[in-house]
């Protein structure tokens, strides 16, 4: 039952990343990433690392994604290349 | 170019897998680090810190030196932030609306300030603060998320969470404040000296704790050296120890991610943003 857990976030995990380095709005970049942290939080809950999960969440999907809106907000919004 | 970067990062991604074949199994009882250390601190961990949750154990006291710097090196990512993006200069332009019949005013003199209260009232130029649900929503779960975030704070020794956790996510709740209104609301409420005071004194907690430590005849961060200074169970001592560290993560991660928040959003004025 764990490995297949593990596929599906994993699969998840791979399609988030190649999704925020391809997308060329920066917003949606910036909520990629959050989907990004929020399936390494998964992934860390399911082998038992609830400390690093709990981090994962609260830094990665929660704090950082505003970060990157604030940063998307005074910037722009599209990326140049 | 851009066909070179492609090629470099598949030689790196090639050689990070192959190295990840070098690794041991995940949960392989015969890896280096399961052989004796682990076993270590799970046979001995809650007998002589008397605190359950061995991560905290491990993070906050036997590897406390570690965790003091890590503290500092967040204390210097929100200096870092203030120093680089902080800008005192006034605002030469501003808006505001007048209250009663909605006209908006564009004051271009930079020295001439209209007094907000009843009549007038600050407008940003490129955010139109969230609508009456939202502002509802907001102010009745802040309270609750930060009373979370003191719970994980305290909890941290008997189960996943503390400071850094807890830190963050009362300081999260501090920038749902300023989202959902404005950020001047935030800006007002949480004066910008008293959040720099705030990010060092976190710092000054956990380093003044690992100090106090000396006078008494231990080392620096020997936590069971203060029991004579706090009254109770002796045993705890060392628990006691971590929980007063972690707090003064807390306040010191809380400050500088409304530090770090607050110069992002607003370009260093502190006066518009989200």
């Amino acid at each position: 039952m764990h490995w297949l857990i593990d596929l599906i976030v994993l699969t998840f995990v791979i399609f988030c990343a190649i999704a925020a380095i391809s997308v060329k709005d920066l917003l949606g970049t910036a909520i990629l990433f959050g989907a990004y942290s929020f399936m390494m939080c998964l992934l860390w809950a399911v082998m038992g690392a609830v400390d690093v999960a709990f981090t994962e969440a609260s830094v990665g999907a929660g704090v950082s994604t505003v970060f990157f809106v604030a940063a998307v907000f005074r910037t722009s919004r599209r990326t140049k290349d | 170019m851009k066909f070179l970067g492609f090629i470099i990062v598949c030689l790196t991604g090639a050689l990070l897998l192959y190295g990840t074949g070098e690794f041991p199994g995940w949960g392989d009882p015969h890896s280096p680090a399961s052989i004796h250390l682990s076993n270590d601190y799970i046979e001995k961990a809650v007998e002589q810190t008397q605190v359950p949750n061995l991560v905290t154990a491990v993070l906050a006291d036997y590897r406390g030196f570690d965790t003091m710097f890590e503290t500092a090196v967040v204390f210097c990512a929100g200096l870092a932030c203030f120093l680089l993006l902080r800008d005192f200069k006034e605002k030469k332009e501003r808006f505001y609306r007048h209250t009663p019949t909605g006209v908006i005013l564009h004051v271009k003199d930079s020295k001439k300030v209209l007094k907000t209260g009843k009549e007038f009232e600050h407008m940003d130029k490129d955010w139109v603060p969230s609508d009456l649900i939202i502002k509802t929503i907001c102010r009745i779960l802040i309270p609750f998320i930060q009373i979370y975030a003191l719970y994980v704070v305290a909890h941290g020794d008997f189960s996943p969470g503390g400071g850094f956790q807890g830190g963050v996510i009362f300081g999260s709740s501090l920038i749902l404040l300023a989202i959902s209104y404005d950020l001047k609301v935030l800006v007002k409420r949480v004066k910008e000296k008293i959040l720099g005071i705030f990010a060092a004194i976190g710092v000054l907690i956990y380093v003044g704790i690992a100090a106090i430590c000396m006078p008494m005849g231990g080392n620096f961060l020997d936590y069971s050296k203060l029991a004579p200074l706090v009254p109770g169970d002796p045993h705890h001592i060392r628990a006691l120890g971590m929980l007063g560290v972690e707090i003064g993560v807390g306040i010191a991660v809380t400050a500088v991610m409304v530090i770090i928040y607050i110069n992002i959003v607003s370009e260093g004025r502190h006066e518009e943003g989200l």
